[in-house]
């Protein structure tokens, strides 16, 4: 009955109207439904408290959910737990460590908690790989933090997960070690392993991600390809410092789509930067025919960072951190957003 | 690959980082025990047993053999069940054998599993220390050894339970310290019960420990204070409540699964 070649294509995990309301009553999650495909490097982005980790959490069968239903390689997480959670791998976000224990016991624990038989090579490979051998027989307490983070990811790559779950990998690590992990993930993924990742460095989901899920305040707001992300909201903004304020935008410029600054005296044009037409030199030169003089000008792209603030932000998410930043940028993309998030339903 | 009915790697796993970590403190494990048994068969042996008379035909010294076994019993298996369900709960380790493939039986047969060996070995060890103080015979002991087992596992079952309440080392302490300990010392291991006067008496019949102390005496003796038959069924009572609550305990996820 279950065909190899279709079992490829369905999601390698699949999670359906998922709440969690914890015992204070605290909503966590709200109806979050989100479909990761097989071998991906999936970036799980949002604000602290956004329930990332619940969600993670949830999949691995840390915390029970309120309402909803998982299943991980067609295995339902919680009638069939056991098929389910023996391909889950999972870092999660604290160090949590058997801190009196040496490291190759903790990993070999870990290895037969999911099932597998005793492998030294394989622990000693995986050790090997993420520099820790020199410090098998150290306690874990001995470790420092960012040595701490790879003893975690040995223990769980230790049981050769298919779908591994990184909650903040790269939290507190340095920049070298950062770049390691990052070159590990894409090793990862190379064999065939599907990644779910949490992160706050924008730019670690821009480096690596093939999709981009942006969750906040419990609502999954966005999934998108990463690179149609860029290119749908890769936007670019043209700033214009002008030497006399405006009070207005002249009505003789309103083919374009312009923003006033606060003072009156930065005019922002906000345009598509793959578009063949971007409107730029035919603005200069209305302004020029207009009289209105300027002493300087930049551009500046948009980075995954600007969208997930702005969208963030527009929901009400965190504060109102950077909110400058997207004062004058059109609704009109944001609201392409909220809609385009849903894809992960369309079955 | 195979994902079979019965986690047995799991399971083997855990049991043996358990063990280990029993193993790696085994001299400050087995020396407590060692110490505090010839101290009390220099005090209760040779200080006052010698004033003593014999107890149902047997020497004080040797009488108190068996329930100096439980005292320990009691409190090891306690300790270390709950110690070892605690630990990961307090380091946040926990996460791990929650999320991995084991059923809520087999983690439970892994913590609790080496918990009962420790608590064991150590009773097994004050049994070899006694010995050098007082002859011990064990008329039973095929039962001697069941019996050990079937209070270690009912205990063990119970300091699990205590391990998943307690929400600190404190309150780790409490349960042990309010009610094994007075109730053991009430519960006839120093003494016959026959010895004491009647409301007393009739008292102490109420107080579960009396039962497992002289029923296990008798797989020593063959005399007892009360049935063996009761002895063994409240046991089994007990084990069967303890296994009640950890069944709910999973079912619900209490203070395991927010
Ligand atoms: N065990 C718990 N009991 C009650 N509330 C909780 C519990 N765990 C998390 N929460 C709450 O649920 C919300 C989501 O938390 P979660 O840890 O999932 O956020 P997050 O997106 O991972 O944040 P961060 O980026 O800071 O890691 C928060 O408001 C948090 O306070
Ligand atoms: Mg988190």
């Amino acid at each position: 009955m279950e065909n190899g070649e279709t079992r490829l294509m369905e999601p390698v995990i699949s999670i359906r109207n998922l709440s969690k309301r914890y015992a204070g009553g605290h909503e966590a999650l709200k109806n979050v439904s989100l479909d990761i495909n097989r071998g991906e490097i999936f970036a799980l982005l949002g604000p602290n408290g956004a329930g990332k980790t619940t969600l993670i959490s949830i999949v691995c069968g840390i915390v029970n959910a309120s309402e909803g239903s998982i299943t991980a390689d067609g295995h339902d997480i919680v009638r069939d737990y056991r098929a389910a959670r023996t391909k889950i791998g999972l870092v999660p976000q604290e160090l949590h460590t058997d801190a009196f224990e040496p490291v190759w016991s903790t990993v070999a624990l870990s290895r037969g908690m999911f099932g597998k038989r005793p492998n030294p090579a394989l622990i000693e490979k995986i050790l090997r790989d993420l520099s820790l051998w020199d410090k098998r027989k150290a306690k874990i307490l001995e470790l420092s933090g960012g040595m701490k983070r790879r003893v975690m990811i040995a223990k769980a790559l230790s049981h050769e997960p298919d779908i591994l779950f990184l909650d903040e990998p790269t939290a507190g690590v340095d920049v070298e070690l950062r770049r390691d992990m990052w070159e590990l993930v894409r090793q990862l993924r190379e064999s065939g392993v599907t990644i779910i990742l949490t992160t706050h460095y924008i730019e670690e989901a821009e480096e690596m991600a093939d999709r981009v899920g942006v969750i906040s305040k419990g609502e999954l707001i966005l999934v998108e390809e990463k690179t149609e992300l860029m290119k749908k909201l890769g936007r670019k903004r043209l700033t214009l410092n002008l030497s006399e304020p405006l009070t207005e935008i002249p009505a003789n410029l309103s083919d374009w789509a312009l923003s006033l600054g606060a003072d009156g005296l930065e005019l922002y044009y906000d345009f598509d930067a793959n578009a063949d037409r971007t409107g730029v030199p035919s603005l200069l030169r209305r302004m020029s025919d207009l009289g209105i003089a300027f002493k300087d000008l930049a551009t500046h792209q948009s980075s995954l960072e600007d969208i997930f603030v702005s969208l963030t932000t527009d929901r009400g998410g965190d504060g109102g951190r950077a909110a400058h930043r997207t004062n004058g940028r059109g609704n009109g993309d944001r609201e392409n957003n909220g809609t385009s998030g849903r894809a992960g339903e369309a079955e | 690959m195979s994902v079979g009915a019965f986690n047995r790697h799991g399971v083997w796993a855990i049991y043996r980082f358990e063990m280990h970590r029993f193993l790696r403190t085994i001299w400050t494990g087995l020396a407590t025990p060692v110490i505090t048994t010839s101290l009390y068969f220099v005090v209760f042996g040779s200080a006052i047993g010698s004033r003593m008379s014999d107890i149902n035909g047997i020497d004080y010294g040797a009488f108190i053999v068996p329930g100096l076994m439980m005292l320990s019993l009691f409190n090891e298996s306690i300790f270390n069940a709950s110690f070892g369900i605690h630990m990961p709960r307090f380091l946040g380790t926990i996460y791990e054998p929650l999320s991995a493939p084991l059923s809520a039986f087999e983690l439970v047969l892994a913590y609790v599993g080496a918990a009962v060996t420790k608590a064991t070995a150590i009773s097994l060890v004050i049994l070899t220390t006694a010995n050098l103080f007082v002859p011990v015979s064990i008329l039973h002991p095929f039962w001697m050894v069941l019996f050990l087992l079937l209070v270690a596992t009912t205990f063990c079952l119970f300091g699990f339970i205590v391990g998943i309440w307690a929400k600190g080392f404190e309150q780790l302490q409490i349960i042990p310290m309010l009610i094994v300990t007075p109730l053991t010392f009430l519960g006839g291991a120093f003494y016959s019960i026959e010895v004491l006067p009647e409301p007393w008496r009739t008292i102490t019949l109420f107080n579960p420990v009396v039962y497992l102390i002289s029923g296990f005496r008798w797989t020593f003796y063959g005399s007892s204070d009360v049935a063996i038959g009761v002895s063994v069924l409240a046991t089994f009572g007990f084990l069967l409540l303890c296994l009640a609550v950890i069944w709910w305990i999973f079912r619900t996820g209490y203070r395991l699964k927010a």
